[in-house]
């Protein structure tokens, strides 16, 4: 995987948005093949020089060194409300906010359902590892049933430390949603497809037709204790049968063939 | 130095409010100082509300008051709570229609008011503050009647203007009340 | 200045942000200040800003951050308890060199306390409720007129400083009415722009605005940039209010509305023949230390009152340093001290 990884750094041109620093992420994470993702897209877009990134605290809370866009840190959970603050100002800039599962689904949640049910046009790309990875391996509360991390030693028991919340599933009950889709990156063959998914997550904010997000499920070798390969097996195998991949809502691509964009 | 420190209280909807609204907005016309204080809250749970008026030739310090040198009192519990806190040789001004009892205090002067049977008169009996607001500044000469209705035509406006003019007569029977008790 | 008219505090000061400039407001509804987000829905409105009812008070609070970062000048209002929630994000804000400016109508705590006026929120309002080594600027006004000026004043500090500010108002300045005159409106257009702000890496380096890093020497410097800025308003941006202190024998010393109400008691004190006079911090940080302190060298009991159990009185003995007795009188929870209260507190400690 870090092979894999690398060649495609070599590969690919660096996009303009992303900063010559190397990333910091532990071998096998997904963060990096992600963030490429986010700064291809605002280059095709040409909107590095409106774009303000908000980083979250966690693993990605560096994120804002790595893109070469203005950016800032929220607080833990806040980066939505941050991004409103943002948007509501200043109409005319592009606003993402970049979140891990226990800074968006845990301590987050309310930032995350009212910015969305506001329709705040701002786009979310929601990085579910199933862990507290910069905290050390903690339960997140996207953890699976059975898991154990080090704060659910026993594994994740419905009765004592409650389900794996499903974010996707429930922007699809939020009308401020114009775009909801789950994906993944851990085989080659993924990589194009969220590429799609966020591109249509920026095209809700572009058209301003609402709030839209991305889970994209994602590997910690680190904490779960694996090495990357086996890590994007039990991905594969286990996190797809919680979390089913697909889109959510869209309301973005009739109004794209309509406007003839792509 | 002239500082006038009034108490209007009584049931919530009696309009005691506006009463101390209309004497601070006519002491500031007349370029006086002034300070209009609501009690608010819980404070006004149980029916009764009460605000504090300051109007004073020099600039107002508190506008808290314990010692009011006017109260204008429009129900019973009322009453009973301000009537002790008024300072020796102060104005008492009272709505009988609502009060069946004689003030206890001999060094006050007290204006007795049968604001709602004056208003029911009138055609409208809400306009009993006003005839208790009359009767108020003819007897302490806080403020002078120009500036109260200059100060109520600011006030009513749109659909209220048509009670400006009961509000002026029910203003003028409450002075002329006044007048008689005073002579 | 236009013609004087008569307005509640929360409207004095809602209607002073917008003469400031300001066009942004977040809130989240909370008594005895709801008033003032009802306002700004209204006016922002009117005046093409933007009004929003955030979900929470940690919202608010980080919606602020990001409204500010992008270079917005931009305001909420609230209570203790929302005070309280909005800690974490003033903390980030502080180190983040963010400015806005938060109106605090403190009630009656701890807890849910209630909503009459209090000023037991001293501790946390001015010695910082979050976390970390930092300092607000702090205004105190003690009527609807000052409390204006301090509004518009506090969206200049905020901008010239980097940093947010805090109006410290009670639930008497909110509900109560006084005749108020409104200084001309600044265009929000006319207000410099900040070079620091975040609006899109066009022509430029990209920016960043954090409150952190990783490297605890970097950090340090971080802070001591900030100690070097309260520094700077320590020394450029202390107020106060001296009432009749030229030929004191006793000092009160009071903030805000109690300031006001202690004048009362100065006065019935000269009545009675007693040479007492009023010392009123308007920024409570920076603390007026100095003048304090040569001020009561001239007396010996220098007396505070509060609407708290004795929170501003450790400035008070940090700028008297034991040249002047310093007893206390206060009414806590929402109770207002009186006028006659006060004077007869005086009296019991001079007869000591
Ligand atoms: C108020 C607050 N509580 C707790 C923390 C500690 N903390 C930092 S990151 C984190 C969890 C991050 O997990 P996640 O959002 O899933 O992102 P990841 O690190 O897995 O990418 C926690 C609990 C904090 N910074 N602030």
């Amino acid at each position: 995987m870090e092979k894999l990884q690398q060649d495609a750094i070599v590969l690919a041109k660096m996009p303009k948005s992303l900063n010559k620093k190397e990333f910091t992420y532990c071998p096998g994470c997904h963060h990096g093949i992600v963030h490429r993702l986010v700064a291809e897209l605002i280059d095709e877009f040409n909107l590095r020089e409106r774009t303000v990134l908000v980083a979250p605290v966690g693993c990605s809370v560096f994120a804002y060194e790595f893109f070469n866009v203005d950016g800032t840190v929220a607080a833990h959970g806040r980066a939505l409300a941050v991004a409103t603050g943002m948007k509501r100002a200043r109409p005319d800039l592009f606003i993402i906010t970049y979140q891990g599962d226990g800074d968006l689904a845990a301590i987050g949640t309310a930032e995350t359902i009212h910015a969305a049910n506001r329709g705040e046009r701002v786009t979310t790309v929601f990085i579910n590892n199933a862990v507290y990875g910069m905290t050390g391996g903690q339960m997140a509360p996207t953890t699976l049933l059975g898991m154990k991390t080090t704060t659910s030693p026993y594994g994740r028991r419905p009765e004592k430390e409650g389900y794996p919340i499903h974010i996707m599933e429930i922007m699809r009950e939020l009308p401020g949603v114009a775009y909801a889709e789950r994906v993944k990156v851990s085989k080659p063959q993924d990589v194009p497809k969220a590429k799609i998914a966020i591109k249509k997550a920026f095209y809700a904010q572009l058209l301003d037709l609402g709030f839209g997000i991305v889970e994209v499920l994602s590997t910690c070798p680190t904490n779960w204790g694996m090495d990357p390969v086996e890590a994007g097996k039990w991905l594969d195998e286990n996190m797809v049968k919680e979390f089913p991949l697909g889109v959510y809502v869209d309301k973005v691509t009739e109004v794209m063939k309509e406007k003839g964009v792509k | 130095m002239m500082e006038h420190r009034l108490i209007a209280a009584g049931f919530g909807g009696q309009g005691v409010m506006l009463f101390g609204q209309l004497v601070a907005s006519a002491g500031m016309i007349e370029n006086k100082n002034v300070t209009w204080l609501p009690s608010y809250g819980p404070e006004m749970r149980g029916g009764t509300a009460n605000c504090t008026v300051v109007v004073s030739d020099e600039p107002v310090a508190s506008p808290v008051v314990d010692t009011p040198s006017e109260i204008a009192i429009f129900n019973i519990p009322s009453l009973l709570k301000f009537e002790p806190t008024l300072e020796e040789g102060g104005v008492l001004v009272m709505n009988t229609s609502m009060i069946d009892r004689e003030p206890s205090r001999k060094d006050i002067t007290v204006i007795k008011v049968p604001a709602n049977e004056v208003a029911d008169e009138l055609g409208v009996l809400k306009a009993q503050n006003m005839v208790m607001l009359g009767a108020y500044i003819e007897t302490t000469k806080a403020v002078n009647v120009e500036s109260i209705l200059k100060a109520l035509e600011k006030k009513m406006t749109g659909k209220k203007a048509q009670f400006l003019d009961v509000n002026k007569r029910a203003i003028e029977k409450g002075m002329k009340i006044a007048r008689e008790q005073l002579k | 200045m236009g013609e004087k008219v008569m307005v509640k505090g929360t409207e004095a000061i809602g209607e002073a942000a917008i003469r400031a400039g300001c066009r942004v407001y977040f809130g989240y509804p909370i008594t005895p200040q709801s008033e003032l987000t009802e306002y700004m829905s209204r006016r922002m409105e009117e005046v093409g800003g933007v009004f929003l009812q955030a979900e929470s008070e940690v919202a608010t609070v980080n919606m602020m951050y990001g409204a500010s970062s992008v270079g917005a000048r931009v305001m909420t209002s609230t209570s203790s308890p929302g005070f309280s929630l909005m800690q974490e994000g003033i903390s980030y804000m502080a180190n983040a060199q963010l400015p806005a400016v938060f109106v605090d109508v403190v009630r009656g705590g701890p807890g849910l306390g209630d909503i009459q006026p209090s000023q037991g929120d001293y501790f946390q309002i001015v010695k910082g409720g979050g976390h970390g080594d930092y300092r607000l600027p702090v205004y105190s006004p003690s009527s609807l007129q000052e409390a204006v000026e301090l509004t518009i004043h506090a969206f200049d500090v905020a901008d010239k400083y980097r940093t947010p500010v805090v109006i410290f108002a009670d639930g008497m300045m909110g509900q109560m009415m006084e005749p108020v005159e409104f200084p001309e409106p600044i265009d929000p257009g006319t207000i410099p722009e900040k070079d620091w702000a975040l609006t899109g890496a066009k022509g430029r380096e990209a920016r960043y605005v954090t409150s952190f890093d990783i490297d605890p020497y970097k950090l340090e410097k971080m802070n001591l940039e900030l100690q070097e800025k309260y520094k700077k308003i320590i020394e450029e941006e202390q107020k106060w209010e001296e009432f009749m202190t030229e030929d004191i024998e006793v000092l009160f010393v009071a903030h805000g509305t109690v300031g006001r109400i202690v004048k009362s008691a100065v006065k019935i004190a000269r009545e009675k023949g007693i040479k007492a006079g009023l010392f009123r911090p308007i920024s409570l940080f920076p603390f007026p230390y100095k003048r304090l302190s040569e001020l009561s060298e001239k007396v010996d009991v220098v007396m505070t009152v509060e609407m708290s159990s004795g929170q501003m009185l450790e400035d008070v003995k940090l700028a008297v340093l034991g040249k002047a007795r310093t007893p206390f009188y206060g009414r806590l929870a929402g109770v207002i001290p009186t006028p006659n209260e006060i004077f007869e507190a005086l009296m019991k400690e001079l007869r000591r």
